[in-house]
This record gives structure tokens, sequence and C-alpha cells, in this order.
């Protein structure tokens, strides 16, 4: 079982096609939305977790591809500025997915890219603004 | 075998003192014993690093050509409104200031993203501010505006001067209600989602000298990457409150009032900070050494985070009100442990202040100690303690009719 976090945008075009509905039923991959954009007049932008086989996988990305959605890791759009973090640990309980986590011998934060879902639930609560998220 | 603070001053000349942390005593006294640590140990370092809403900064701008009069004018810093009470070049930026526009919590919940915590960092960082000003004119102040850049290395004086810093002991924030809160102890989740701390417990400066026997008016202190001093206590200090067995606090009690040249700090050590919904904030740096006169003393810096309690408050109700509600007593060893229970139920924790930070600073402070570049100061003054009778009195309000 393979899986990607992606932020895919679609053109203006693509936008009211069932994309979703074909990555299930014809790839027979897992597609949990995290976050939707459509704005009127322009792209559409979505963070997804797709999983799947490998090869379903694979084929999946290269149908959105072709279709002309552009295809990003999400891991890209999440920013740490690691040298505004202040180890304050006011992040710690509000991650859902433990992408912060605290070394509870030194109390020093660190922070895993791959395991943020871009939620922003941290934005409001880092006082040094040290998360940023770009989608 | 007692010490006196200038025989460990010509032991820090000779290089030959010896100074551990508050953190590192700890281990220290519980493999030697209290007697042995004292006779060994010159100077235990503290260290702090937390969101501090009373500080604040004045600058001498120096005067143009022809003069212009600040004091009684107006006077903006990128925007920011500076204090202008003084004599006419003397200004005073407030850490919790905001740009007129700012909207505020007009949206809710407000996003503060710049304010005067973050010019302090940006002064101290040596970056150009600008400065917008407007007087009214007299025969020796003819002038009536200016703008211009300023740079911190140009001002004749730019002082870090905090009226209240480093609290020893602070409440632990909850909420109770059911909606999310705002507040200057962060973002409070409903129904007892989250509990925040503010302190470094077994690091913070006063809690190491619980009766203030070492840490008084004109203790030398580092202060935001530099060399500052104990000023005078500080606002809202209230030496008069529980205290354990052992001494420590309950709750919030002493404050300093702090002061040091700003030229000589760092932005590592000054950073202006954002509360969701609540304002702009300066978080500071601070570390106190403390000499080692006699055993007592090494007892009190040798304090542990298990040792050390304080009151959980419910923000969502009591706090704003005004109410001295606890909802119990908690450890810091609970705290940074990451669950502390509040009425039965299990509550994660985050903290405000940074330990690892507070760390680093105690860190900071040895070495400057030990290579002899830091010499302890005689307090001139000790602050009020426990038999002062001083208190943290709320506003009697008298309505004016
Ligand atoms: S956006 Fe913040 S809270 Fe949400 S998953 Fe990422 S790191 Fe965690
Ligand atoms: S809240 Fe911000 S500054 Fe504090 S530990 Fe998390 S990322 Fe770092």
């Amino acid at each position: 079982m393979a899986k990607k976090r992606l932020v895919l945008t679609f053109p203006h075009k693509l936008v009211d096609q069932p994309i979703t509905y074909h990555l299930i039923k014809d790839y027979d991959l897992m597609v949990n939305i995290l976050r939707a954009r459509v704005t009127p007049r322009e792209e559409g932008r979505l963070v997804v977790e797709l999983s799947g086989g490998k090869e379903p996988l694979d084929k999946g990305m290269n149908y959105l591809a072709e279709l002309g959605v552009q295809i990003q890791p999400l891991a890209q759009d999440v920013q740490w500025h690691q040298e505004r973090c202040t180890h304050c640990t006011a992040c710690i309980p509000i991650c859902p997915t433990q992408a912060f986590t605290l070394d509870r011998q030194e109390m020093t934060v660190s922070f895993d890219k791959d395991k943020c879902i871009a939620c922003e639930l941290c934005l409001p609560v880092c006082p040094y603004k040290a998360i940023e998220i770009l989608f | 075998m007692a010490k006196t603070i200038a025989e460990i001053n010509e032991k820090i000349k000779k290089g030959e003192a010896v100074v551990v942390t508050a953190e590192e005593i700890i281990d220290l006294v519980d493999e030697k014993g209290t007697q042995k640590a004292a006779k060994e140990v010159d100077v235990v370092t503290t260290g702090t690093f937390g969101p501090m809403c009373s500080s604040g900064a004045y600058f001498n701008i120096g005067h143009t050509r022809p003069k212009i009069k600040l004091g009684g004018g107006r006077a903006y810093l990128n925007d920011v409104p500076v204090y202008t009470g003084f004599a006419a070049t003397d200004i005073y930026i407030g850490a919790t200031a905001l740009p007129d526009d700012d909207p505020r919590n007009k949206v809710f919940p407000g996003k503060f993203l710049y304010g005067g915590g973050h010019i302090i960092e940006e002064i101290v960082g040596g970056k150009d501010v600008k400065l917008r000003a407007a007087a009214y004119g007299t025969d020796c102040y003819p002038r009536k505006s200016l703008e211009t850049w300023l740079n911190i290395k140009d001002l004749n004086e730019a002082v870090l001067f905090n009226p209240r810093n480093c609290y020893q002991n602070y409440n632990v924030a909850v909420n109770l209600s059911d909606k999310v809160i705002y507040t200057y102890m962060g973002v409070l989740q409903p129904n007892l989602g989250n509990a925040n701390y503010c302190s470094a417990g077994q690091l913070s400066p006063l809690l190491n000298d619980p009766y203030y026997k070492i840490i008084g008016i004109g203790t030398r202190i580092f202060l935001g990457g530099g060399v500052g001093y104990v000023a005078w206590q500080g606002t809202q200090h209230n030496p008069t409150v529980n205290r354990g067995e052992n001494g420590v606090p309950r709750g919030g009690a002493g404050t300093l009032a702090v002061m040091g040249d700003l030229k000589q700090m760092s932005p590592d050590w000054l950073v202006g900070s954002t509360f969701t919904g609540y304002g702009v904030n300066l978080t500071v740096g601070i570390g106190v050494p403390i000499p080692i006169l006699n055993e007592e003393i090494l007892k009190w810096t040798a304090v542990k985070d298990e040792d050390i309690y304080t009151q959980v408050v419910d923000y969502g109700q009591a706090y704003p009100s005004g109410k001295k509600e606890s909802l119990g007593e908690v450890n810091y060893a609970q705290l940074k442990s990451g669950k502390i229970t509040v009425q039965g139920k299990g509550v994660p924790t985050a903290g405000l202040s940074s330990y690892a930070r507070a760390v680093k600073i105690a860190g900071l402070l040895k070495d400057w100690i030990k290579k002899g570049d830091f010499l302890l100061t005689e307090t001139v003054q000790p602050l009020p303690s426990v038999d002062s009778g001083v208190t943290f009195k709320p506003l009697k309000e008298r309505p004016i009719k």
C-alpha cells in the first residue's frame, strides 16, 4: 500500500469534472480530501491523500497529469521557519497529526513535514509565526 | 564556610569560580548533599525566556536642525505610536503598541502581526526603522514635522526598560467554557482542551531565590543577550502570597523591573511575539546569577520542577471576571510531562515560556562568568519580601459624578 499527500491544482476547465470519482472507480484508490478551495473564474486547489497499490497509484497520477492537473507534494507547501521557532511548545497539543513533536528531555520541538495535513490549526497558536502554509 | 560576593568575584577574575546552572545543581546536590555542594559551587545561573507584556525601550534620537520638540507631540516608529511625553528627543516604545490602523479585534480573533515587540526586535537586529513625528513648534524648537530613517547605531541612547518581567511563578490557564478563547496565555480550546503554562520552573530566576535574599535592586543580570540590571521590584510585585514549605510561592508572586543597554543586546533574546485575539508582545531572555554564599541559598537553588506548585485557573470565566478561584494545584514536572488532570479529566499541556531557551541562557551566563567576563554585584537595596506587607491590590473604582 502506497500513500501520497498531494496538492492538486485544477485548471478552470476541469473544475466541474468528477475526477475523484474516476480515481476511486477506475484506479481503485482511496481518496481522502483534506482541504479544498475553488474560486469562480479561477483554478481549484485540493489537498488530498491518495492511497492504494503502487501501480494503481502511479497510473492514477498519470491520469491526473494527462488531464492537465498540476501535482505537487503537500510538503512543499508547508514551511517551518526553524530560526523563528523558540521551542515554546504552544503548538504541541493542537496538531492533530503529531507533525510537531516534543523531546521532553531537552524540551525541543521538531517538525515532520510529511505528517502535516495543512489543517492550519497551529497558525493562530504559534506566537512567532514560525509555520507558513502556502496552500 | 560562608563566602562573600567579593571572594567569589576574586575567583571569577582568576578563572577559578565553579559555576553550574540551576538545572545542573539539582543532580549535584542529589549526588553530594547540600553541605558539600555549597562548599564547592560558587555560582548557580538561572534563566527564563517568556513573553513579557510590560516591556519597552527608550531612545534619544539626537537633535534635528532646526530643532524639534517631540515632547507633547506625536511620533510613530514604522507606523506604531510611541510615547512622547518626555523632553524634545526622547521617545519610549512599549511592547504591546499597535499601528493606529490595525483592525485589532474588529474581525475576531485579531491577527496582531506587527507591533511594538516586533519593532524592538528589528531595532536590536540593526534594521532601519521609519520615524514620523509631528510637533506644535515653540520659539526654541520651531520645527513641526520630521520623517527620517533611524538606526540603533546612530542613536545617542537605546535602553531596554521593562517595568515588569520575570514573574516568580504563574497561573496555568484552561478554558471551562464551550467556545475557543484567545488570551495572553495563548489559544485555549473549549471544555479543558488544553492547559497553557508560562514559567521556566526550576530554572526560573525568582523561583531559585524565593525570598529575594540575593536578587535585589542593582543585581547585574543577563538581559536580552547583553548585560542589564534589576532596577526595582516589578509592578504587581506580590511577595505576601501563599508559599509551600520550601518557601516557593504557589502562584504568581514577585516580579522584577529590569533595564540595560539595548545596543549590546541581540534579536535572538528579544523576540516580537503575537497572541491571536490578544495582541503583540515581546519575549525577553533573562538570566540571573546566584552567588552561593551559604548552604541555605544553595538549597533554594536546588529546587526541582516537582517541588514547584502553581494554580490552574479558568480563563473562560473566573480570570476575566476577576475571581480568585483555583481549579487545583499542579507542579512543573506534571506540566512538562505533557498532561495534567483537571476536574478528573486528562488535559494536554503546552508552554509559552521556552524551557529550551532558558537552558541556553543559563548556559551562556555560566560561560560568561567562567571566562571572567561577568562579575557579581551586591544588591543596593533588597526587594520587598514576605515581611514587607506589600500586596497586589485590585483597583478601587470611585465613580466620577
Ligand atoms: S497545519 Fe499545523 S496543526 Fe495542522 S497538521 Fe500541519 S503542523 Fe499540524
Ligand atoms: S508554537 Fe511556534 S514557536 Fe512555539 S514551538 Fe511551535 S512552531 Fe515553535
